[in-house]
């Protein structure tokens, strides 16, 4: 993978969830403390700003610039959980890895991102996307792999609509969190989404204006 | 974020407001003196509700104590903004700071006193958790 590649995939995930942020936030009032959009928003916008200096950098290192700029701008519990999902990721993460490679990392980083939330799968949370996007990556059959990862992304996130809600700010309405899509999970969706059409489109160079 | 003596535990407020955590902070002043190190912070990076990593970190260094940090938290968003501040001091530091469960502001007011006494670090979280409701 080179610079520019790496540079169309930050762009694609950045821009897709600073498109969104206005879903993303209403979502979060639905069952949470409605900051998420904004909030993941900020943080992406950092990312942004240093697309090309991340961009230059390898694979882990870039993770690891992406992470931190999350942890030191996002401003809410969403921070340190994306942020250690992309700065666990950097610490487990080959400069060129194999999708093994790839999955095994991920599996690392859902450890940690379980720790940081002192949560686990089945709890109306990010980690109802990234399991499954995990085990579909593990999958020995690699046919079609990128379609099947976006649609079992999709399929994971509205499965967190009829959960009920056991960790965090949506914890506090017990039975009425059910019913709406779990914000961190929609954001997983985004961003899986966001990697999988940026692979699936050819490689694209700097644009002259 | 006046300092106290460098022989007691310092304690750092962290709000999603920065009113709450200054106000919590001139409570402690008020009802505990000057002899403990003190410093808060609240609001997200752009000074809106919320907690912001860098902050704490700030908050950190100038509440920095040898004997220690104890630290009170809001909702959510501030213990797990803290916990990731923590995380990222060097080791040696990172085994005197402890996030305590505790209501920030009876929890600022009782920890700052059995601070002021000159207990260790975890005589001060025990005491401001003992007010927790679990």
């Amino acid at each position: 993978m080179d610079a520019a590649r790496r540079k169309q995939l930050i762009m694609a995930v950045a821009n897709t969830i600073i498109s969104h942020a206005d879903e993303l936030t209403a979502l979060d009032q639905a069952i949470g403390d409605g900051d998420h959009g904004v909030n993941m928003k900020r943080g992406f916008e950092a990312v942004l700003a240093d697309a090309d200096n991340l961009a230059a950098k390898p694979l882990p290192e870039m993770l690891k610039g992406l992470g931190t700029h999350l942890v030191m701008k996002v401003g809410g519990a969403s921070g340190p959980l994306f942020g250690t999902l992309f700065l666990s990721l950097a610490k487990e993460i080959p400069a060129d890895p194999t999708l093994d490679e790839v999955s095994r990392a991920l599996g690392q980083a859902i450890e940690a991102v379980k720790a940081r939330g002192k949560s686990a799968v089945g709890q109306k949370t990010m980690l109802d996307v990234l399991e499954p996007v995990r085990a579909e990556l593990a999958d020995a059959d690699r046919h079609d792999l990128v379609a099947r990862l976006e649609r079992r992304a999709a399929a994971a996130a509205r499965a967190t609509a009829p959960m009920r809600a056991i960790r965090g700010r949506a914890s506090y309405l017990g039975d009425r969190s059910i019913g709406h899509m779990d914000p961190g999970a929609r954001s997983v969706w985004l961003i899986v989404a966001a990697i999988c059409d940026a692979l699936a489109s050819p490689a694209r160079h700097e644009e002259k204006a | 974020m006046i300092k106290g003596s460098a022989a007691h535990v310092g304690i750092v407020i962290v709000s999603h407001s920065s009113k709450v955590a200054e106000g919590a902070a001139d409570m402690v002043r008020q009802m505990v003196g000057d002899s403990v190190p003190l410093a808060w912070t609240g609001g997200n990076p752009d000074g809106g509700l919320g907690t912001d990593v860098a902050g704490i970190l700030a908050a950190i260094d100038a509440a920095w104590s040898p004997a220690g940090v104890a630290i009170l938290v809001d909702l959510g968003g501030a213990e797990t903004n803290s916990e990731m501040a923590v995380e990222l001091l060097d080791e040696t530091r990172r085994r005197k700071v402890a996030i305590c469960n505790a209501p920030i502001v009876e929890g600022a007011v009782i920890a700052a006193t059995e601070a002021a006494g000159g207990s260790p670090l975890d005589v001060v979280k025990r005491t401001a958790e003992e007010l927790s409701p679990l």
